[in-house]
């Protein structure tokens, strides 16, 4: 057998099993995207339910509003401390062979491995979004209910926006810790790129080298990621400037200036 | 003059606490009334009652002789008719002071984007605020964005607007701009009641003075009664520490 070099082995296996190497890295960063999309959905709706005043109207005592209101929130408790209390390598192997044993549910490896990075980043989010919710100044939500909105409308205009802006940063993390722990999957066989770079090792007896790539794959995305979540928040900043308008040029206009 | 606010034995207890012990008042069409007081006599804890941001313990408030605590009353609805202006403004962040206008108007009162942006040009006109809508409010000064505030209540071309201590926050100096813009809406025909500081407007502008004190008002009438002729101790101690 030929001897080769670290340096060597990379690029025969990059030569050989490049199309491998991209197809794991494309499930991956889909995994990841589609994960952290669908968790941070599920944080929203779960942080907008989770501040719902319970007394509507500031009844008191119990009102069928508040009853059920008590008991999603007490479901929605559970659901973020399951969920955030184990690991997402146990909850693959619950949800994929759970779902064949007891519901008799066929279900595929890739959408049992997107229902658990979806449900694990949910819960998450959930928490985040709260803190979010939490960080914006009552008295615009109050401002909001004194021109008549409700608690929805007040949340869809004037709070989630704000909200996720300052959460910005905390699910750039959560997609970049989505990147990275979708690599759990593997235990499933959901072919992303821990997947796809276990099964090189038996080709030449090799395991340091190819996971090398692996790992300069996982960094490399991690850091173009980053970089492209600082560049949004820039650019949702918006200007720092205004410009005075006209009074005629402003009721003239009728639309905003791009 | 038909009555648009009225409120009856109102009480308000926050934990063991009680913070208004009774309150009745009632305020007319086009009435212009200011409620003064020493800081916690409850000023702003019965103006947030009357807009039901705190929900009364007992007692009723009647707005056009409807009780707006009555189960199944649209608060939403009424507050849309009843203007709130903050101490501390509380314009929406995320938005310009043009959308700050309108989003009330679109999203509540269902009018379309042009007939919002005319109104809202025409109060922020109003409110000399109307070649700033590109700016946000952190772009703004405090007595500007209290100016825009006054423009965002009044878009939504409500019956009656509360104020609650709006020139608290502000330096000396903005103070009189504010207290121009809310003098220049007390001959609009719109109820104003405004929780005030400012013993000099109290006295110029309003058509009563309420005086606070301890949960209860201890004393009312014409600005000249409170301020030249007042009957009880508390409100002639009062004067004497505000005016001296």
């Amino acid at each position: 057998m030929v001897e080769r070099s670290m340096w060597e082995w990379m690029v025969l296996l990059l030569q050989r099993f490049w199309p491998q190497f991209l197809k794991g890295t494309a499930m991956t960063v889909m995994l990841a995207i589609i994960g952290t999309a669908a968790g941070f959905a599920i944080g929203l709706i779960i942080g907008v339910i989770r501040t719902i005043p319970r007394r509507s109207g500031g009844k008191t005592g119990l009102s069928v509003r508040s009853v059920c209101l008590g008991i999603v929130n007490a479901i929605l408790a559970v659901y973020t401390e399951v969920l955030r209390g184990t690991p997402m390598m146990v909850q693959a192997m619950l949800i994929y062979y759970g779902l064949t044993e007891f519901a008799h549910i066929d279900i595929a490896a890739l959408p049992a491995g997107i229902i658990v990075i979806t449900l694990n980043t949910g819960a998450y989010m959930a928490e985040i979004v709260r803190g979010g919710i939490g960080s914006i100044d009552y008295g615009q939500s109050e401002a909001a209910k004194a021109i008549g909105m409700n608690h929805w409308k007040t949340m869809i205009h004037v709070v989630l926006p704000q909200a996720i802006r300052h959460i910005l940063p905390a699910t750039g993390n959560e997609f970049v810790v989505n990147l990275k722990d979708s690599s759990v999957l593997n235990v499933i066989t959901v072919t992303e790129l821990f997947y796809q770079t276990k099964g090189l090792r038996n080709f030449y007896y090799r395991t340091y080298e190819p996971f090398l790539i692996a790992a300069a794959i996982y960094l490399l995305l991690t850091f173009v990621s980053s970089r492209l979540l600082r560049l949004l928040e820039k650019k949702l900043d918006g200007p720092t400037d205004f410009t005075l308008t006209e009074k005629s040029g402003a009721l003239a206009g009728g639309r905003r200036r791009k | 003059m038909t009555n648009v606010i009225e409120v009856k034995d109102l009480r308000k207890s926050f934990g063991h606490r009680e913070i208004l012990k009774g309150i009745d008042l009632t305020v007319g069409q086009g009435e212009v009334v200011s409620v003064i007081g020493s800081s916690g006599s409850g000023k702003s804890t019965f103006l947030r009652c009357v807009n039901l941001l705190e929900w009364p313990t007992a007692g009723e408030i009647l707005f056009k002789g409807e009780s707006i605590t009555r189960y199944g009353f649209k608060i939403p609805d009424y507050r849309e008719k009843v203007g709130m202006v903050f101490q501390s403004f509380n314009l929406f962040a995320n938005m310009n002071v043009l959308q700050n206008c309108t989003i009330g108007q679109i999203k509540v009162a269902g009018r379309n984007r042009d007939e919002a942006r005319a109104i809202a040009l025409d109060c922020l006109d109003q409110v000399g605020m109307s070649d700033y809508i590109r700016a946000k409010p952190r772009q703004l000064s405090g007595g500007q964005q209290q100016r825009v505030a006054i423009a965002r209540a009044l878009c939504m071309q409500p019956d009656a607007l509360l104020f609650d201590e709006p020139t608290s926050a502000l330096d000396p100096e903005m103070v009189g701009d504010v207290l121009n813009v809310i003098s220049g809406l007390t001959h609009t025909g719109l109820t104003l009641i405004v929780v005030t500081h400012e013993m000099a407007f109290a006295r110029d502008v309003s058509d009563r003075v309420v005086f606070m004190d301890g949960g209860v008002i201890a004393e009312q009438g014409s600005p000249e009664d409170i301020f030249t002729k007042p009957k009880s101790e508390r409100l002639q101690e009062f004067l004497t520490r505000f005016l001296s």
